[in-house]
């Protein structure tokens, strides 16, 4: 199953976000911001895949900043996301 | 067993949970919040996190986020009067006001801010009426305290609120002394800027507090005290423009902040109105037992609907220095004599330069301890110097 993350402009928002998703049922993780989506050193949030649009108007209408939504390459390093309202 | 009736100036003692869990922040966890991936990073963010959370359910704040942390109120009135305030500004406070509020308005007034200071009673009391009439076209801000550090009055903010969303001013409100204490609310009392101590009623360690900037502050156009690592945007070596990071340069007191969440999750446990009750029946109790003595002279409202727990009295033909040392030194009563950093409202209520001597009482104190106090006081009144 496809994997991806959710990037946000800072760790406020990242447990923002967990808070609101945490105990609904979804899958989610805290990880470091993979390299290849941004050179930040902060941490974003680890979701499946097929959740992405759930997720995202869910953490939306929690008032939740997002840089962005990327798909995870499958094991392989080169493909990239698309980026939702990033800077 | 002493007395310490200083908690004005800094709360004393904590409940013990505030200490425990600033132990168990430098025992447990320990690193840099939001500075790496790392678990404790993490752990250490969600402490920060927690504490914004718990900091929106005492001020009625919608969004975490627009809570900054500063070292103290006066940190968090500086930023918010420096980062917004342009030449030519006008600004409105009181004559009731802290240092922390007068001297930064002092530094800008040599900047070209204009500055009108309205004129409270002998009682410190502050007529609403008398700041709408100061109001120019040039007018941006006004700025008060929500009670006072000397006489403990509190001054009307929601009627001030109101007047300053009719003509479209931000509003800065000082809670150094409320906030944890009384109730507060950004919303219904109309509070744009709300700056706020952490060690006095919220309860936590010295060296945390923060400021709430309201919804109608643009904090892309608030210029911030100090600039550099947020743990954001690492890559670029502008300022971030959000909240809370925009504020937050620097590594912060994260081992302080897990002792203020401490301390504000007591006060929410015991809840502020009822914190407030429990010192108002202490203050009350002390007010009645001082009017006794003709030799003293007491400041301030009698109202306890009007007040906090602080108040400030002298003792005829003594000067409050003198009576400060021999309430410590022959019946172990701490508290504060002088001007406690407020000349303004000194001279306000009539006591320039030699100040009053200040009792300033917290949820600790006791009924007992207000018994010996009125026993030391009327020792005093009959034994003079």
């Amino acid at each position: 199953m496809s994997q991806g993350v959710i990037l946000f402009p800072s760790i406020h928002f990242v447990l923002q976000a967990e808070k609101l998703i945490k105990g609904k049922g979804f899958f989610i993780d805290l990880i470091p911001v993979p390299r290849q989506l941004s050179s930040d050193c902060g941490i974003c949030l680890l979701i499946e895949w097929e959740q992405r649009e759930i997720l995202y108007s869910l953490l939306e209408s929690g008032g939740v900043k997002i840089e962005g939504v990327h798909l995870l390459p499958a094991r392989e390093k080169s493909k990239e996301g698309t980026r939702k309202g990033g800077t | 067993m002493g007395i310490y009736f200083d908690n004005a100036a800094t709360s004393w003692p904590k409940p013990s949970q505030v200490k425990e869990a600033m132990v168990r922040f430098m025992d447990e966890i320990g690193a840099n919040p939001g500075r790496s991936g790392h678990l404790l990073s993490i752990e250490a963010a969600r402490v920060l996190h927690e504490t914004r959370e718990a900091l929106s359910l005492c001020f009625h704040v919608k969004d975490s986020s627009r809570i900054v942390f500063t070292h103290n109120a006066t940190e968090s009135i500086n930023l918010g009067l420096k980062g917004l305030l342009k030449p030519k500004d006008h600004v409105i406070t009181s004559s009731m006001e802290h240092n922390s509020v007068m001297r930064p308005l002092r530094d800008l007034e040599k900047k070209g801010i204009e500055l009108s200071i309205i004129p409270c009673s002998r009682k410190g009391i502050l007529d609403p009426q008398e700041v709408k009439k100061k109001i120019r076209s040039n007018t941006r801000m006004i700025v008060l305290n929500h009670a006072s550090n000397v006489t403990g009055n509190l001054l009307p903010i929601r009627e001030v609120g109101l007047i300053a969303r009719k003509h479209n001013l931000l509003f800065l409100v000082d809670a150094a002394q409320t906030a944890g204490a009384y109730p507060i609310d950004m919303e219904k009392d109309g509070i744009d800027l709300l700056a706020f101590t952490g060690h006095k009623s919220l309860y936590g360690p010295q060296g945390t507090g923060g400021l709430v900037i309201g919804i109608r502050v643009k904090e892309k156009e608030m210029i911030p005290l100090k600039q550099g690592g947020t743990g954001s945007r690492s890559e670029s070596e502008e300022q971030p423009d959000f909240l809370p990071d925009r504020f937050e340069s620097g590594t912060p007191n994260s081992v302080g902040i897990a002792g203020l969440l401490a301390g504000i999750q007591f006060v929410l446990e015991k809840g502020i109105e009822q914190i407030h009750q429990h010192e108002i029946s202490l203050i009350e109790k002390l007010i009645e037992g001082l009017k006794e003595f003709p030799q003293v002279r007491l400041y301030g409202p009698e109202n306890a609907s009007e007040r906090i727990a602080t108040l400030s009295f002298n003792i005829a033909h003594q000067s409050p220095s003198d009576v400060a040392f021999r309430l410590e030194r022959e019946f172990g009563i701490l508290c504060r004599p002088g001007l406690q950093c407020a000349p303004a409202a000194h001279r306000t209520i009539g006591t320039f330069p030699e100040g009053t001597v200040r009792f300033s009482l917290s949820f600790s104190n006791s009924e007992e301890e207000v018994e010996r106090a009125l026993q030391a006081v009327s020792h005093l009144t009959r034994n003079g110097t």
